[in-house]
């Protein structure tokens, strides 16, 4: 088979792979990169396990190619944490007890890191709705539904 | 609970810390099982049947084997001559039970579709999927049967020669005779034909395993997705692979939930490590969703028809019910009890009543083996007297409320003997559903309800009351009642030399935070702080046995274990501290980790320092051995009884019959609460799973036998806008009998929520004369209900 090399930038480290045409890209990043932070839950872009941000948009990496990505900008769950401090919303989620299992954890995250970049007082409907890809067994959601929240308010708060 | 009233900072027994799970979970750094890569792995793809019934006239794999990259390819016929005993056994005898063996491939015919036929193990896992294709099998089908009632009374092809009927058991629980006589002295009898769906667990994590079987030492290592991971080694050793239990070592990494699935013995992890021992290197195999969806152990599956009899003042005389509970293809470890006595004995709900009589057959079908789901034969049972209570309330014209109220079993009965074979442990029914009334406006909401009617409005308000049974036990009546494992659970707690704490327990965690939760446990009992704690679970090789979790028991169960164990570890402390204070034992007092004289404050001995002296062993009691380690196996002398009262309300939508659940109101009682946050997530998501089943899960096969909801846009696992906020209370009401009077509360909410929205959902459509309706309740069948034509 045909294989292809490509770079990829994760977190911001540049890492230069060779992969089939038919490798996903989260193949490429659990397999190959060892960024098995991303899950693999459906395989049909139902459940959000997989959700990391390419170019700056949350997107589910079992629907790609990891050629498809040739030269992007990534970013996964693993990148969220600075020097070892949890971000603001994983702070949340851990102070919410808005994860159980943590399967769904990581795109979870990623999803909601995304849409807090542009979200304006939104109400827990339009949480609700923002999340609406990612599925959770474990939670019922509504203590997600509370980090999210949190994180706005303590955003808001600190820009007081 | 310790003798000490003062916690320290973060000692924990009742405070909502935050887990120590959380960290790693958050940052991508958890293990889960296909997290793991070892050198040298090859991978493992299952090829599995079309077909729903067929006789394997033959299995030619010449072509996959000669594919590149392509190690190794497998029949059934080829596990067999390997020698190995080749069984999945079931873990529960019932009387007459017919046991047709179930092997880790078919050999002769496929029985479901998602049957494994043969293994293919290469050098990538695109390899491996490639070979299946080039498996030709040839098959010669069968008539197939997936519905329960169908598969015993029609004349098909049996599923096992063995059960020519596809009768696999026929069960039955109650007096019979009692029951007769009190439908013929009642006022009068109402009833309910009902379905309840075949539900698909949906753990967000996919089954995984990874085996690497050393050829030197002969020993098997398994990494997988296990509730329960000594259960899986002894199965395994015994029934399976053959090899000494003590040979194996079984490891549940990060489980990414499991709600009964990753209970089981599959044959798929077996065969995993049956190839690594084949080639003596490392076999990964990972499900997709859709392999899961037709391999992991579906749940419910049960068609009922149930009466009540009750006299005009509402006073419940008996019940009578009668189900077929479908068992899928093969008889998976619990798949009898949970139809059976799981189902039968909680019949009784929160009521005393007198009569009860319950006869369930279990069916033979030829669909994925079905077997315990979150809620498992309690869920079934509370449906089946919630519904009935409805129908009753509706036939007496009573408020169902009221009707409910007027039938609980009184505080002062505990323990209460019910008609259905056990004994509650305690209760506060009453309390509960008050808070739960109060709390929801219940009177307001039923004024509201009628003035909206007038407008043209659907209001409906759904109560339900529930108790279910956890932490089956003790062993002894297990094993009366079938079981073929005990009920206890064991631990280790070990004070390491320095002084921290190191708890070792036999359950195994997929999301409830054990380590937390058991840290404030032993924190409390030891006068430690948790962060001083280690909780290890899910490895056979560091802990010693376990029984693993299900069945809500790990708080009630392997809590009681740990609790058990560091109380005895803090007797021998205050031995030696006595020897060193120079005092009789009968003087010590034991104050937030300190031991000291009665009286004499001053001087103490930390328990950790007493650690450190426990190791040194320069100057010990006579004979007092050294160390500080207590192992405890705790076979509790009941099962526990949680309950409950959930509400729900909903408004319907007449042009389209939508339902809108405005509001969910939960009260629990677990007894003790160990971790409030926990416990009430717990609550969250047993919530959210009992939405799911009320009003959109449901998996169906379509005329030839395939599973129609075989991807996760066909199965509508609930999503963030399906479900509303949740409100929740508890009252608590200790268990007598454990030592820390929990009672446990993993499956309570998923009992409850079913019942409740399907009530309230039949409460609103009561000016349409709807009694009931069946499980998924979608818009389109409340529109037909209200009158709409298709």
């Amino acid at each position: 088979m045909t294989e292809h090399d490509i770079t990829l930038s994760v977190n911001g480290t540049e890492h230069e792979l060779t992969v089939e045409p038919r490798t996903l890209l989260v193949t490429a990043l659990r397999e190959d990169l060892g960024y098995t932070g991303a899950n693999v839950g459906c395989e049909t872009a139902r459940c959000g396990a997989c959700t990391v941000r390419v170019n700056g948009e949350a997107i589910k990496s079992c629907m790609r190619f990891a050629v498809q990505s040739d030269g992007a900008e990534i970013e996964t769950v693993e990148g969220l944490a600075e020097n070892g401090d949890l971000a603001p919303l994983q702070e949340q989620f851990q102070e919410n007890h808005g994860l159980q299992c943590g399967f769904c954890t990581p795109g979870m995250l990623m999803t909601a890191d995304t849409y807090l970049k542009d979200a304006d007082d939104p109400s827990r409907e339009e949480i609700r709705e923002a999340i609406e890809g990612n599925l959770c067994r474990c939670t019922g959601y509504h203590n997600i539904v509370d980090a999210i929240e949190a994180t706005l308010e303590q955003r808001e708060a600190s820009h007081e | 609970m310790s003798e000490s009233d003062q916690p320290a900072d973060k000692r924990g027994f009742g405070d909502p810390i935050e887990r120590d799970e959380d960290v790693p979970l958050l940052t991508g750094e958890a293990t889960y099982t296909d997290d793991i890569q070892l050198r040298g792995t090859a991978h493992l793809a299952i090829r599995r049947s079309d077909h729903a019934h067929a006789r394997l006239l033959e299995v030619d794999t010449s072509a996959a084997e000669a594919m590149d990259d392509v190690v190794a390819v497998y029949t059934g016929a080829d596990v067999e001559d390997s020698g190995v005993p080749n069984t999945i056994p079931t873990a529960w005898m019932l009387p007459g039970l017919v046991t047709p063996q179930y092997r880790m491939l078919a050999v002769d015919k496929v029985r479901h579709e998602g049957d494994g036929i043969a293994a293919v193990v290469a050098e990538t896992p695109q390899a491996a999927q490639d070979a299946l294709e080039a498996i030709d099998v040839e098959y010669e089908a069968l008539e197939h049967v997936t519905d329960p009632v169908e598969s015993v009374d029609r004349d098909v092809p049996p599923v096992h020669e063995e059960a020519e009927d596809n009768v696999a058991f026929d069960f039955e629980l109650g007096d019979a005779d009692a029951v007769d006589e009190a439908f013929a002295d009642a006022d009068r009898v109402a009833s309910v034909d009902l379905r309840q769906p075949r539900l698909i667990p949906n753990a967000m994590e996919p089954r995984s395993a990874l085996a690497d079987w050393d050829v030197a030492t002969e020993k098997l290592r398994l990494w997988m997705t296990s509730q329960n991971p000594h259960l899986h080694r002894m199965l395994l050793s015994a029934g399976t692979l053959g090899v000494p239990e003590n040979k194996i070592q079984v490891i549940a990494p990060e489980v990414g939930g499991g709600f009964g699935s990753k209970i089981y013995h599959y044959p798929d992890e077996a065969v995993t490590a049956w190839c690594s021992m084949q080639l003596g290197r490392p076999v990964k195999w990972k499900a997709s969703r859709m392999e899961g969806y037709v391999t992991d152990c579906h749940g419910r599956d049960h068609t009922t028809s149930a009466e009540i009899a009750v006299d005009d003042d509402g006073t419940v005389r008996g019940i009578r019910v009668e189900t077929h509970a479908g068992l899928g293809a093969q008889l998976s470890q619990f798949a009898t009890a949970t139809p059976s006595y799981l189902y039968a004995t909680i019949l009784s709900g929160e009521y005393a009543i007198p009569a009860i009589h319950c006869r369930v057959i279990g069916a033979f079908t030829n669909t994925t083996p079905v077997d315990a789901y979150r809620g498992a034969g309690r869920s079934e049972g509370i449906y089946v007297i919630e519904r009935l209570m409805d129908v009753a309330a509706r036939e007496l014209e009573m408020d169902p409320a009221e009707l409910r109220r007027t039938n609980l079993v009184p505080p002062d009965e505990f323990p209460y003997e019910t008609a259905a074979a056990v004994v509650y442990d305690s209760g506060e029914y009453e309390r509960a559903m008050d808070t739960a009334l109060e709390h929801v406006g219940y009177d307001d909401l039923r004024e509201r309800q009628a003035e909206l009617r007038e407008e043209g409005r659907y209001l409906g308000i759904g109560v339900a009351n529930f108790v279910e049974s956890a932490g089956l036990s003790p062993s002894g009546l297990a094993g009366d009642l079938g079981a073929q494992a005990g009920g206890w659970e064991s631990s280790i707690v070990r004070f390491d030399s320095t002084g921290t704490v190191t708890v070792l327990v036999g359950t195994a965690d997929q999301g409830q935070g054990h380590r937390t939760t058991f840290a404030q446990i032993a924190a409390e009992e030891l006068g430690v702080d948790v962060d001083a704690i280690d909780v290890v679970e899910g490895d056979t090789d560091q802990i010693p046995q376990g029984l693993g979790t299900y069945g809500s028991r790990s708080a009630s169960v392997g809590g009681g274990a740990i609790a058990r164990g560091a109380r005895e570890v803090r007797e021998k402390a205050r031995e030696i501290a006595a020897h060193q204070l120079e005092a009789s034992v009968d003087d010590i007092e034991f104050d937030d980790g300190e031991f000291h004289v009665a009286g004499a404050p001053d001087r103490s001995y930390h328990i950790q320092e007493i650690a450190a002296e426990a190791y040194l062993g320069h100057d010990l009691p006579e004979e007092m051995d050294p160390g500080l380690e207590a192992t405890n196996f705790y076979d509790p002398e009941n099962f526990t009884f949680p309950f409950g009262t959930h509400v729900a309300v909903v408004e319907i939508q007449p042009e389209t019959g939508e339902i809108d659940l405005e509001r969910y109101v939960a009260v629990d009682d677990c007894g003790e609460i160990i971790n409030p946050m926990i416990v009430e997530g717990q609550v969250h998501g047993g919530i959210a799973q009992g939405i799911g089943a009320a009003l959109y899960e449901g998996a169906a096969y379509d005329d030839d036998g395939h599973l129609l909801t075989r991807r996760m846009d066909e199965y509508a696992v609930p999503h963030s806008t399906y479900v509303p906020d949740f409100e929740t209370d508890h009252t608590v009401t200790p268990s007598p009998h454990n030592p820390i009077g929990v009672k446990g509360v993993g499956e309570s909410a998923t009992i409850a929520a079913a019942p409740t929205v399907v009530s309230a959902v039949v409460d609103a459509l009561e000016p349409f004369d709807v009694d009931h309706l069946d499980m998924p309740i979608t818009p389109e069948t409340v529109w037909q209900a209200m009158g709409g034509e298709e």
